[in-house]
């Protein structure tokens, strides 16, 4: 309790100063029959004791390091100390939204260096101030084109995340936005560009890239089907593949959402991380979420502002463009920093590395007995690979040997058991890469029982 | 307060700096035989141009970063009243134990197994957030408060599908109500009426009455309001919407003036969000992040988004006699079974489905479970009773100088008026906002609640010291003096902080929303 300030006799001279005889007087409003008068929890700790418990409860997590291959929208990416003793500091961190200006231009200017390098990466000119999450940003996508084109269909690819699917329908069942999926080429694994039936009334179509199963899809068909029928094309963008990857805007995409987890932001069991929204000049007054711009101050100076907020729900209330208020500032500084760090030349190169190791990994796990790729269409550094055996089996025999090696994709659809989707970045060495080959060759000789009899 | 030193204390941007060929961080190279990036990529397209993000050393960076923090106020540079915003001071030890690798390095879809610390957390997270509310299970989902109330919100409009309510299709919330209320209802598809508030600032019970119909879903109300007052009639206003057919959403924005006082499932409420960055002193972030737990009674239950984190008896789901955990209540028993077991439970066939990938900001949730564990019961207590106490002392000892126009006992905040200044003087709300500033604290919330005109809604938490409440009293009285006797510096203030005041009218005509090379 050591964070309350005050000492009894403070509490009596305010009180006194007050004109109530007791701290119970204050709460006198509160009609008497809803009264309590403790909260059944346990007393407060020393903060000794509150280290000790919630380090044990760390403690008691089992993590993999560079042995994870663990993916799926949330990637394992070292992170630079920089950006942590920056993003630590409490200037940034016990702030809140930039409301006064005069006293937020370093959170104010962050933001828009924020803005800026997610308009660079998505080659689209506006970007807002950050979402919550990637997921929730692609709901929003569909939204924004609902709002820009008067319709309300959503079409969403099969090889959008499943968790992001399932956010787009929980958000579209408010407003009965018809939700549809856009199946998959079998074997590139890549969206099938709808035809002009399919997408009548359509306000947008939502794909992901690369998608969920590490396919990088060829969005300029989609762009042209989408455009010709009067919808938008909103590209759920994996950052970690921007600087080698033809940016959403360079191949026709009207609106970019994402996540920024791979910068800056430790995987930390799904959260928290910064979403992010990109578009045209054309939908900008659509945009949900704060925008900060440039302005001058009284003196003529170069200075940052909130700015556009007559969207917003705290100006325009019922007609806002969403009830969103807070953003993720904090995880976007992070992002920000990290992409500052390493420059285009780091985000190629960090790219390059991710991209020769997974295809590396591919090659030598496709040659084992059994395994097949799931698809043949290109992959930057993620991939499903096909099992001989249930893939969720597979990988608790691959722990066993101390290697995490992918997420069995059973969990998102029964029809995917023996599907593993496997990530890898910069962090899975060379060594680790050949203890997963030998590990996953050993499992596959020795079916999980024959592992437990060992 | 010379342009010059003013001047000085700005920051070019990144870009501005960038000089071709510098880089602050170095990653591994391949190390594996590889084919070419083009060979690798082909059928794919590709970038044309290289991103413009900027070309800085680490040292050049940092400078960076550490200057533009110098910018800012913050909780632990001084103090900051900003009503319904709960800016309490953000315990370090929080920020600490969440960076446990343990912590950061978990993956979302490692097995339950890999989980079990943090999935524990969560479940007791969640237990402790039951007690202070009085409701009967939560989602710990929601990245923010106003994504809780969109859950909120949904999860209704499921519950009247359910139910032969679906043609309600209106949502009433106060005029006093946060914007993100209205914003929510109109996003989950509902029309929103705003019901007047009474004199007194409260909700009106005829007023409400002749409000409620078979077409009405929800009402949405803070309480306390976002004047600071209790809504004296609150069993009466919850047990009219149930009356009618309707439920009742709880704002949680202000759950820092009634923890162990009052809970809102005592009061009615079906649905409550709570903003853990607010209540529960996890750091604000510039902005986020936060986390808006949302907690329910036992009727909206079966909607809750999945999962929802499980705990399972040691005789149900026995581990292993290894795994027993140092202090486990339960201990090994003589089957070996032993410890309760944490998963996550995604058998919810009547659930609104997710808000957001994975299972919400885990981060926060960490913090926020570390400040009740040094709190405890009776030291959330106490944090209300400061807080409110702090409210009033203001209140009491301001009531002089500024209007007050629900001059009587508030809770964890209340709101002022600058109108009397703006009639005497001509300074307004902000100006006194901007004033204030100049002194190393920062502004209250201003024109907010609408309904009360040159607001300045004023939330000192429990962390203010008498010596920090008094010095605010004087900060302000000095203002009112210089409105009457110079307002020309209080109308062109600040004056003292890094950049004066912008022109919002300028970034709003000509948006400029990212860097140009041609600006800098």
């Amino acid at each position: 309790m050591s964070y309350l300030v005050h000492t009894d006799a403070d509490r009596a001279l305010m009180l006194r100063r007050i004109g109530a005889a007791s701290v119970d007087d204050l709460f006198t409003p509160i009609p008497r029959e809803l009264r309590t008068t403790a909260l059944d929890l346990p007393p407060g700790s020393p903060e000794s004791e509150v280290a000790a418990r919630v380090t044990s409860l760390a403690e008691r997590n089992r993590t993999w390091g560079s042995r994870s291959f663990l993916g799926a929208g949330c990637y394992h990416i070292y992170v630079p100390a920089a950006v942590r003793s920056l993003t630590g500091r409490s200037e940034f961190a016990t702030a809140y939204t930039p409301y006064q200006p005069e006293v937020s231009q370093g959170t104010l200017q962050h933001i828009f260096e924020f803005q800026t390098t997610i308009s660079e990466l998505t080659e689209l000119p506006v970007a807002n101030a950050s979402m919550y999450d990637g997921a929730s940003a692609l709901a929003e996508g569909a939204f924004l084109a609902a709002r820009h084109t008067s319709r309300d269909g959503i079409l969403v690819s099969a090889g959008v995340h499943p968790e992001a699917r399932e956010v787009v329908r929980t958000y579209a069942s408010g407003p009965g936005l018809p939700v549809a999926d856009l199946a998959l080429d079998p074997s590139s694994g890549r969206t099938l560009v709808p035809d002009a039936a399919r997408l009548e009334g359509a306000a947008a179509v939502l794909v992901q890239q690369p998608n969920f199963f590490g396919i990088i899809e060829d969005l300029e068909p989609l762009a042209e089907a989408a455009h010709a029928a009067g919808a938008l094309l909103v590209v759920s963008q994996n950052l970690l593949a921007a600087g080698l990857l033809a940016p959403p805007g360079q191949v026709g995409a009207d609106v970019a959402v994402g996540d920024v987890q791979p910068f800056g932001n430790p995987p930390n069991y799904g959260g928290p991380f910064a979403g992010f929204m990109a578009c045209a000049d054309s939908y900008v007054r659509q945009l949900p979420g704060r925008l900060v711009g440039e302005t001058l101050d009284a003196d003529g100076r170069r200075c940052f502002t909130l700015t556009m907020q007559a969207r917003e729900q705290h100006i325009r209330r019922a007609k806002a463009t969403s009830n969103i208020c807070s953003n993720q500032a904090l995880c976007a500084l992070a992002a920000t920093i990290h992409l500052a760090l390493l420059g285009p030349t780091g985000l190629r190169e960090l790219g390059a590395t991710c991209i020769a190791r997974a295809h590396y990994l591919h090659q030598r796990l496709t040659e084992l007995p059994g395994v097949s790729s799931a698809h043949d269409g290109p992959f930057f550094n993620e991939f499903a690979i096909r099992l001989p055996v249930d893939a969720a089996l597979f990988a608790e025999s691959l722990r066993e040997l101390g290697v995490d090696p992918g997420v069995p994709l059973g969990r998102f659809d029964p029809a995917w058991t023996p599907l593993l989707l496997v990530a890898v970045t910069e962090i899975n060495s060379p060594r680790d890469l050949d203890a997963y080959v030998d590990a996953a060759a050993d499992a596959l000789a020795h079916p999980k029982e024959a592992v437990h009899d060992r | 307060m010379t342009d010059d030193c003013r001047g000085s204390r700005l920051e070019p941007l990144t870009f501005d700096r960038s000089r071709p060929g510098h880089r602050g961080a170095t990653v591994p190279t391949a190390g594996v035989p590889a084919a070419p990036i083009a060979h690798l990529l082909a059928g794919a397209s590709l970038r044309t141009r290289p991103p413009a993000l900027p070309e800085l050393s680490e040292p050049e960076i940092v400078r960076h970063y550490t200057r533009l923090s110098h910018l800012n106020h913050s909780v632990d540079l001084g103090m900051y009243p900003l009503g319904s915003c709960t800016m309490k001071y953000n315990p370090k030890i929080n920020d600490e134990v969440a960076q446990a690798r343990g912590f950061t390095d978990l993956h979302p879809y490692q097995t339950e197994d890999d989980a079990q610390g943090t999935l524990e957390l969560m479940w007791e997270l969640e237990q402790a957030l039951l007690v202070v509310t009085g409701m009967c299970r939560a989602t710990l989902q929601p990245a923010a408060g106003a994504h809780g109330e969109l859950v909120g919100i949904l999860m209704i409009r499921a519950f009247h599908r359910d139910n032969g309510g679906a043609s309600r299709d209106t949502v009433i919330v106060p005029d006093s109500a946060h914007g993100t209320n209205l914003a929510t209802a109109t996003m989950a598809g509902y029309k929103v009426v705003e019901l007047k508030s009474s004199d007194r600032g409260l909700i009106d019970l005829d007023t409400l009455r002749s409000n409620l119909s078979e077409k009405t879903a929800a009402l949405m109300l803070t309480n306390p309001n976002t004047l600071g007052l209790f809504e004296e009639d609150i069993l009466e206003i919850t047990r009219l919407t149930h009356e009618a057919g309707a439920l009742v959403y709880y704002d949680g924005a202000n759950l820092n003036a009634i923890m162990g006082k009052a809970r809102p499932g005592d009061m009615g409420m079906d649905v409550v969000h709570m903003n853990l960055h607010k209540t529960f002193s996890t750091p604000h972030g510039g902005g986020g992040p936060g986390a808006g737990p949302l907690a329910v009674c036992a009727r909206l239950e079966p909607y809750l988004p999945a999962p929802l984190v499980s705990r399972r008896d040691p005789n149900e789901a026995p581990m292993r006699r290894a795994d027993c955990r140092e202090g486990c209540a339960s201990g090994p028993d003589d089957d070996g079974a032993c410890c309760p077991r944490f998963g996550l439970d995604y058998d919810r066939p009547a659930s609104i489905g997710r808000v957001r990938g994975f299972y919400g900001n885990v981060g926060v949730l960490e913090r926020a479970y570390a400040y009740i564990l040094s709190m405890g019961g009776d030291g959330l207590t106490q944090a209300s009773e400061d807080a409110v106490m702090n409210a009033n002392y203001l209140r009491t000892r301001l009531s002089g100088t500024y209007d007050i126009p629900h001059d009587r006992l508030c809770m964890h905040e209340f709101v002022a008026s600058a109108s009397r200044q703006k009639r005497d003087t001509g300074v307004a709300a902000r100006d006194v906002a901007k004033r204030i500033l100049d002194h190393g604290v920062h502004a209250p919330t201003i024109y907010f609640p609408l309904i009360v005109p040159e607001a300045l809604m004023i939330e000192p938490t429990e962390t203010e010291s008498l010596a920090g409440l008094d010095a605010f009293v004087d900060i302000l009285v000095a203002i009112d003096r210089e409105a009457h006797e110079s307002p020309e510096v209080v109308t062109g203030a600040p004056h003292t902080t890094p950049i004066r005041r912008p022109d919002e009218t300028r970034a709003a005509r000509d948006p400029m929303l990212r860097w140009r090379s041609d600006t800098g």
